[in-house]
């Protein structure tokens, strides 16, 4: 651990401590990070799941007042409890539907990639959602679907469409929240596309365009190739975020109407910090499932990321 | 330039392109205008069933003037008092790890790094016990302390893999000749590096500033006062007091938004370098 790679002249030179130095300072520069990221982060998931174990409410200390119950909990989750499957169909959905933001912030990008008078102004606006909070486009939204008084209805009445109460219905309510987690979404995807746009090699697309390829050929053969990096970052946020949402159902629906748009981040919560009561452990054991869930994809990031740094090594 | 730049193209597709533009948008924002035109009505406007006519008058001044005077103010305070450390923080303790693992090769650097990475992805929920009992076991449950320690440890991760690879960018021969005037190593994290620093520096902080300031789940994990709380989580303790006064409920979204916004707008180049590192090679 005390080899180094800087000019060997200079080593034969360097006494003791002056080789130690550079062996030793990036750990002290790491030690306040680490401490923070184990205690805080590496550790919790561990005891997380020492905790799925137990029966435990939550006061007084595990040892004390928890019940060691073994597997009974995860027993429990996959036989006989029915909001635990709902919360993971929800999660499903919450996947496959979020991804459209991708495709919706390509377009979105390709339809802004242009210059003329106030376009800065406009990729600005039409990023804006993405900075205000889940809360705030949670009651956005909410009094946007509202039955009552919604800009959706008014508009869908326009057209002599009766009102639909989307989040009133245990079918819709879920793809309403959906819809409404697509919106920031799909900014943040438009925005990361628009990098990738600015840099995509104008040779190339000259080169395709001597060849006489245009339009959707083009998109598809020369310019989506060259977005990758921005694909692939879209994608693991987009992933991501479908797996975290927590704030959005909790603010419009709490997860009902009837318990139907719950998904396993606010079972969890639900079982574990609600008035619906503490039961810790079970809470923990959900809290499990969700992160396993969470890991293949975790491994296949770092995975690909492993790849490129293994290409760029120096 | 994909797709066609619109200048190449006949007047009046260059014409209908600017007019549609401002439509588009009009549509794409419509969720938010509706609730800042909810936020200048009278609250008559709504016991008689007019939501989306002209209003009866205008009540902008008196509508936010009254969120003013409620607990709003102090949980803005609130945000703010979170939000500011933790920026400080997370961006220090990042600046020394990314450091670390940017300039030095030993074994377990790309393990450590790879911690990070992975912390910075797994879900909150896994989290959630352990480090509520920890803060109630150092008695900073309900502190703005406790949410701010967590938070710094937290963003520690993403903030890591962000500087790393930063200052895997810079030129490392600037390190070397350094080394071999025999510059010591902290001097050279001091002098050298962190100047180079700046701009990713600028683009977390901005960054860090606005997923902070939109956290709500650990707001309400780990605080449940008005003294303590953020705004996330204080809007809906002042909704479940103004139940039912939409205006209100309007003005008091729009001025909870409005930090982060502002925050982007102004800097904005930063916040979009700092959201897309890496979306291009």
């Amino acid at each position: 651990m005390a080899t180094t790679t800087p000019n060997k002249q200079q080593m034969t030179q360097q006494s003791w401590y002056k080789r130690n130095e550079i062996a030793v300072t990036p750990w002290l520069f790491l030690i306040p990070g680490i401490a923070m990221f184990m205690l805080y982060v590496i550790l919790p998931v561990f005891q997380s799941f020492y905790l799925s174990l137990f029966e435990w409410n939550g006061l007084g200390s595990l040892a004390d007042n928890g019940e060691y119950v073994g597997l009974e909990h995860y027993q429990k989750l996959f036989s006989n409890d029915r909001a635990f499957n709902i919360s993971l169909w929800n999660n499903l959905k919450w996947l496959i539907f979020y991804l459209l933001a991708i495709p919706a912030g390509l377009m979105v990008a390709l339809f802004l990639n242009q210059k003329v008078f106030g376009i800065r102004l406009y990729k600005s606006l039409f990023f804006f959602p993405f900075v205000i909070s889940q809360i705030v486009v949670g009651l956005v939204f909410t009094w946007f679907y509202d039955p009552q008084f919604g800009l959706s209805n008014w508009l869908i009445g326009l057209v002599g469409i009766p009102p639909i109460n989307i989040l009133g219905n245990p079918t819709t309510a879920t793809y309403g929240i959906i819809a409404a987690g697509l919106w920031p979404q799909t900014a943040y995807c438009m925005i990361l596309y628009l990098t990738g746009l600015n840099a995509v090699d104008p040779e190339q697309v000259e080169a395709a365009r001597l060849d006489g390829a245009k339009g959707r050929k083009m998109l598809w053969y020369i310019i989506i190739p060259q977005l990758k990096p921005a694909t692939f970052i879209a994608f693991v946020v987009t992933i991501i975020g479908a797996l975290r949402s927590f704030d959005l159902i909790s603010i419009m629906t709490n997860g009902g109407p009837f318990g139907s748009t719950r998904v396993l981040s606010f079972y969890m919560f639900e079982k574990s910090l609600s008035e619906y009561g503490f039961r810790m452990g079970y809470g923990a054991a959900i809290a499990v499932v969700l992160f396993l869930i969470m890991l293949v994809f975790i491994a296949y990031f770092l995975w690909s990321m492993y790849q490129d740094e293994k290409a760029a090594k120096h | 330039m994909f797709p066609k730049p619109i200048e190449k193209s006949s007047r009046r597709v260059q014409i209908g392109y600017q007019m549609v533009l401002p439509v588009v948008m009009l549509l794409w924002l419509a969720p938010l205008l509706a609730v800042a035109a909810f936020s200048i009505r009278p609250g008559v406007d709504f016991t008689v069933g007019n939501y989306w006519g002209l209003p009866s008058s205008f009540e902008f001044l008196a509508n936010y003037g009254q969120v003013f005077n409620s607990s709003m103010p102090q949980y803005i305070l609130n945000s703010f008092v979170i939000t500011v450390p933790t920026v400080i923080g997370a961006v220090a303790l990042s600046c020394m790890t990314g450091f670390a693992l940017g300039v030095y090769r030993f074994k377990g650097n790309l393990l450590i790094f790879f911690m990070f990475i992975a912390g910075n992805f797994i879900p909150f929920q896994i989290l959630m016990v352990p480090v509520r009992d920890l803060t109630l076991d150092m008695g900073l449950y309900n502190t703005k302390t406790g949410l701010i320690l967590f938070h710094v440890a937290f963003q520690t991760g993403f903030c890591t893999l962000f500087m790393r690879n930063f200052i895997r960018a810079l030129p490392f021969e600037l390190i070397e000749a350094a080394r071999v005037e025999g510059i010591a190593e902290w001097r050279i994290f001091w002098y050298i590096v962190l100047p180079l620093m700046k701009p990713a520096i600028a683009a977390l902080s901005v960054l860090i500033f606005t997923f902070i300031w939109n956290d709500y789940f650990w707001a309400i994990v780990l605080t449940t006062g008005e003294n303590a709380q953020p705004v996330t989580a204080g809007i809906t303790s002042f909704n479940a007091q103004f139940r039912a006064m939409y205006h209100l409920m309007s003005a008091g979204s729009i001025i909870a938004a409005l930090p982060p916004v502002a925050m982007f707008f102004l800097m904005q180049k930063h916040f979009i370098a700092g959201l897309t590192l890496g979306a291009v090679k």
